[in-house]
């Protein structure tokens, strides 16, 4: 029994098909996650309240079928693919299918809590896909059970003999009837006993095809509306101003300029909520300027006359923060948690060969998404509509549940196309602004942050620090491992224990964890007043960047083609448990990396005049190797080639995997060769597309090669940032083979170019 | 056909001209429209777009122009949206994304190449990327790799690869032929 039956049965206990006869004669499909308990409940007992266009899926008595996708897209992606599950199982012409961005669905439950129609809604965080493989195929295999037996009835042929394609069933006799023909009596049947069986991977006609995003037409024609595109009559624009420290607060103000502006109607303040977790409530003191337009707003905020007053956290610096973490990492103090101890570190590194040390610095980062921090609002005395951008639609509606005490079947969030996330949009303090702003005014509030305000209060990635130490044996295997880390914790603050907040920070399973006998990593935990939050990929970005470097500056001391060390290290193909139910397969991991360096030509890497690199790594389920070209000509560095090989189970949308690959590579080499946010006295220092340079055409490779391993026999694994984590070391080992300059510093440009 | 005079609904002739009021303001033509912004004149332009005419394919992306969100052509010239108060603009002729595609809905090429080569992350940078592209392919029929390279905009999702693929597509006449 594959794990994916297994999974089946639990899912048949705990959720519910539903089937509701639309009002204008549509078959409409749901799957609804029962309230309590894992006890089967009858249908009627779930109601039958799917408003609008229903759950996921309507058929219209002309054949059309309209999908809802659940999960936010930020450009992961998962608009197009999580439709494709449904539409493959429901054997629908994708020609005829169109995808609808669901908001949330959410109602009042029996006793007044929200009830979530649609199940779980996020995205952007890698595991919309893996989360929706069971459900949305039962969807689709619902409404083609339901289509097959009214088919079975017309044609008085019985249903396991008939076969669907592409909109129709097909008797053996040859005769077809159309899905819109049997809305009508699909709609009227009963739901079976038993969820229906999905298909065997065999039939999939359209899972592992490559579609396109299905928004791309409306995106080139600047069709596509984002959340900060959506109007409302009335609406007041209100932009916005932060303190500079999230710890200070307004010491004046005069608003007599601003509200002189022509447009402007009312300055307003805000402050953070005490005892409020980060993300849910106002990210600092903050001036929001209302007016009838947004060049109004912004005029009046350039007006504003105000002085903060600084809070403790003025006195706090990147530099200092960085001069503390490379002394508590010298000290001999105790770890703020022990991450993973296994074997003896110190009895093998006593039998040492060769020792090799070193110290890699990573700068905070921001998200700097496109579509600057934004949501629409209105709240009345009973009802809460929205339009927001968002990773985590039910995260939002807490905050606005808590703001305003509106009955949950009396809020509405819309959530179009989100113009980038990377976790930020996990966060909802834009919401909460918006929220309280429109219950103050009593009218729809469009709010926007201007972009610079982006960048002066994000929740950033932490800087960190790691040192690293190894040893080698004296048959020049690496023995032991010792990996120190000092950081600021993401997850400080947000009510997760204390001997938890290392896990924004280090991955217990980090490579290579499993592979070298004696392994060790600590974590030191740091305080800043910076917020801070989650990131692409973290923590495996900065992990891997460390580890993967250093896995080079081995094979360095060896003397030892780069690859070979890493082959040696992973040994031979086998299943390697890491604890928590999780594993590593070696074979997977060698294959990626061997896919890379024989694309890139790593035979003939000690002969290439220009640098190769390469890195791999692991993250829940899926597997990603980089391979890097980079030439020195003048002085000037280049990257000349990239390879990058992922395996993530079964591809959805191979198009859409590609994309996300070639994405997050060229986001992580732009991240590695210029990003870096600075604080001085508190205060950000980067307020600007300038200040914090996204790379340029110019200093990109051309193309991303891209290897998606064909691997129908597992469960697809999310993707949308698995290619960010070895694209920096892979560049910065390529740099070391052109330059001989170890890069332990990123952003990496910066340092090159101090040590060269 | 004019309705007949029923339950004392006065007849309503054909077509009525109604002449229009007298303004004053900055005339600017828009994707081949007329439009007369009669607001401040200092307003830029990306929020007569966005605010007054509802235009939003042109994305706002900061103060200085973020990373080419909010390019527009005035006159066939690539420019910052935001750094054009309306004062400047009257009797220019500006093309934003919405005015790319044909009357009847034919995309141009490079939006059909876009298409094609699924060059979209999240999507808000994109049409910035197609004004340029769409610049670059008039100015250059067949750019090359330097050409693509002096392109002013970025991206964070990393559509970087897939945009040049795109101009390369376009340029090849191949647009359509996915
Ligand atoms: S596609 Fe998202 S920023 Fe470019």
């Amino acid at each position: 029994m594959s794990a994916d039956t297994a999974k089946g049965i639990r899912l048949s206990r705990r959720r519910f098909l539903q089937i509701l006869a639309g009002a204008a004669g549509a078959l409409v499909v749901g799957v609804r996650v029962a309230e309590a308990g894992d006890a089967p409940l009858p249908p009627e007992w779930l109601g039958n309240d799917f408003h609008d266009l229903g759950a996921y899926v309507r058929i219209d008595t002309e054949g059309n079928v309209l999908i809802g996708a659940r999960d936010p897209d930020t450009g992961t992606g998962v608009a197009t693919a999580l439709p494709m599950i449904i539409a493959d199982e429901l054997d629908a012409d994708w020609n005829r299918v169109s995808v609808v961005h669901l908001g949330l669905g959410v109602e009042t439950g029996g006793n007044g809590k929200p009830q979530w129609t649609y199940g779980r809604q996020r995205g952007g965080t890698g595991d919309s896909i893996p989360a929706a493989w069971a459900d949305l195929r039962y969807a689709g295999a619902l409404a083609r059970w339901l289509l097959t037996q009214a088919a079975a009835h017309r044609l008085g042929v019985a249903a396991d003999r008939l076969r669907c394609e592409a909109g129709t069933v097909i008797a053996p006799d040859g005769r077809r009837v159309t899905y819109g023909s049997l809305v009508d009596d699909a709609s009227k049947l009963d739901l079976p006993a038993q969820p229906p069986t999905p298909k065997p991977p065999q039939r999939y006609t359209l899972i592992g095809k490559p579609v396109g995003d299905v928004d791309a037409h409306a995106i080139v024609t600047g069709q596509a509306k984002y959340a900060i595109d959506h109007h409302e009559a009335e609406a007041l624009v209100a932009v916005l101003l932060h303190c500079p420290w999230p710890d200070g607060s307004l010491a004046s103000i005069d608003t007599a300029p601003a509200l002189a502006v022509k447009g402007v109607v009312k300055v307003m303040q805000l402050k953070p909520e005490p005892g409020q977790p980060p993300g849910q409530t106002v990210i600092a003191p903050a001036v929001a300027v209302l007016a009838e337009n947004t060049w109004a707003a912004l005029q009046g905020r350039g007006k504003l006359k105000l002085e903060w007053k600084p809070g403790a956290s003025a006195s706090e610096s990147s530099a200092a923060l960085e001069q503390q973490a490379v002394a508590l990492l010298g000290s001999q103090s105790a770890p703020t948690t022990r991450v993973r101890d296994d074997g003896d570190v110190e009895k093998a590194a006593k039998h040492a060969a060769i020792r090799v040390d070193a110290t890699y610095y990573q700068p905070w980062l921001a998200h700097a998404c496109a579509e600057p921090m934004n949501c629409l609002a209105r709240i009345d005395k009973d009802q809460a509509g929205l339009v927001v951008p968002t990773q985590a639609p039910q995260q939002a509606f807490a905050v606005v549940q808590r703001l305003t005490g509106i009955a949950p079947g009396n809020i509405e969030i819309r959530v179009p196309r989100v113009g980038g996330g990377y976790g930020r949009r996990l966060d909802h303090d834009y919401v909460a602004e918006a929220v309280l702003l429109a219950k103050a005014m009593n009218k729809s509030v469009r709010l926007l942050w201007p972009q610079s305000e982006d960048f002066t209060h994000d929740y950033y990635r932490p800087a960190s620090v790691y040192k690293v130490s190894a040893a080698i044996d004296r048959k020049r295997n690496v023995s032991a491992w010792n990996q120190r880390v000092a950081s600021a914790s993401a997850l400080a603050g947000r009510g997760v224990p204390a001997d938890r907040q290392w896990s924004s920070e280090v991955s217990a399973d980090q490579l290579p964890a499993g592979l070298v006998p004696n392994f060790r990593s600590d974590w030191y935990a740091q305080a800043s007043a910076l917020p801070r939050g989650p990131h692409r990929a973290m923590p495996h970005l900065a992990n891997a960047f460390a580890a993967e470097s250093f896995i080079d500056e081995i094979a360095h001391q060896l003397r030892e083609d780069p690859l070979k060390t890493r082959l040696r290290l992973i040994g031979e193909p086998r299943n390697i448990a890491l604890g928590g139910g999780r594993m590593l397969d070696t074979g997977r991991l060698r294959n990626v990396l061997q896919l890379v360096a024989d694309r890139i030509g790593w035979k003939d890497w000690l002969h290439s005049v220009n640098g190769l690199g390469i890195a791999c790594w692991h993250m829940d389920g899926a597997y990603v190797a980089h391979a890097v070209e980079t030439s020195l000509q003048n002085d000037t560095l280049g990257i000349e080639r990239v390879v990058c090989a992922v395996d993530v189970g079964r591809a959805i949308n191979p198009l859409g995997l590609a994309g996300q690959v070639s994405g997050a590579t060229l986001d992580a080499l732009s991240t590695a060769l210029n990003l870096a946010i600075t604080t001085r006295d508190g205060k950000v220092q980067q307020h600007d597309w300038k200040d914090y340079p996204l790379a340029s055409m110019a200093q990109l490779p051309d193309s991303v090669e891209t290897i998606i391993v064909p691997d129908d026999d597992r469960p697809p694994t999310g993707a949308s940032f698995l290619a960010m984590p070895t694209a920096a070391p892979a560049l910065a080992n390529a740099v070391f083979r052109v330059s001989a300059v170890r890069v332990r510093r990123l952003p990496l440009m910066k340092e090159f170019l101090r040590l060269q | 056909m004019a309705p007949a005079q029923a339950h004392g609904v006065p007849v309503v002739p054909d077509s009525v001209i109604v002449p229009e009021a007298v303004r004053s303001g900055i005339a600017v033509e828009i994707n081949g429209e007329r439009f007369v912004h009669t607001g401040d004149p200092q307003m830029p332009l990306l929020w007569y777009l966005r605010d007054v005419l509802q235009l939003t394919g042109t994305k706002y992306g900061g103060e200085h122009g973020g990373n080419g969100t909010d390019l527009v052509l005035v006159n066939d010239k690539p420019v910052s949206a935001i750094g054009q108060p309306m004062a400047k603009l009257a009797g220019k002729r500006i093309t934003t994304v919405e005015g790319l595609a044909a009357n009847d809905g034919t995309l141009h090429p490079l939006q059909q190449a876009f298409i094609d080569e699924d060059a979209i992350g999240c999507g808000y940078c994109i049409p910035g990327w197609l004004i340029a592209g769409v610049d670059l392919l008039k100015r250059k029929p067949h750019p090359d790799d330097g050409d693509i390279d002096q392109l002013p905009n970025s991206c964070r999702c990393g559509v970087q690869a897939r945009v040049r693929a795109a101009i390369k597509r376009a340029a090849a006449g191949k647009a359509g032929q996915a």
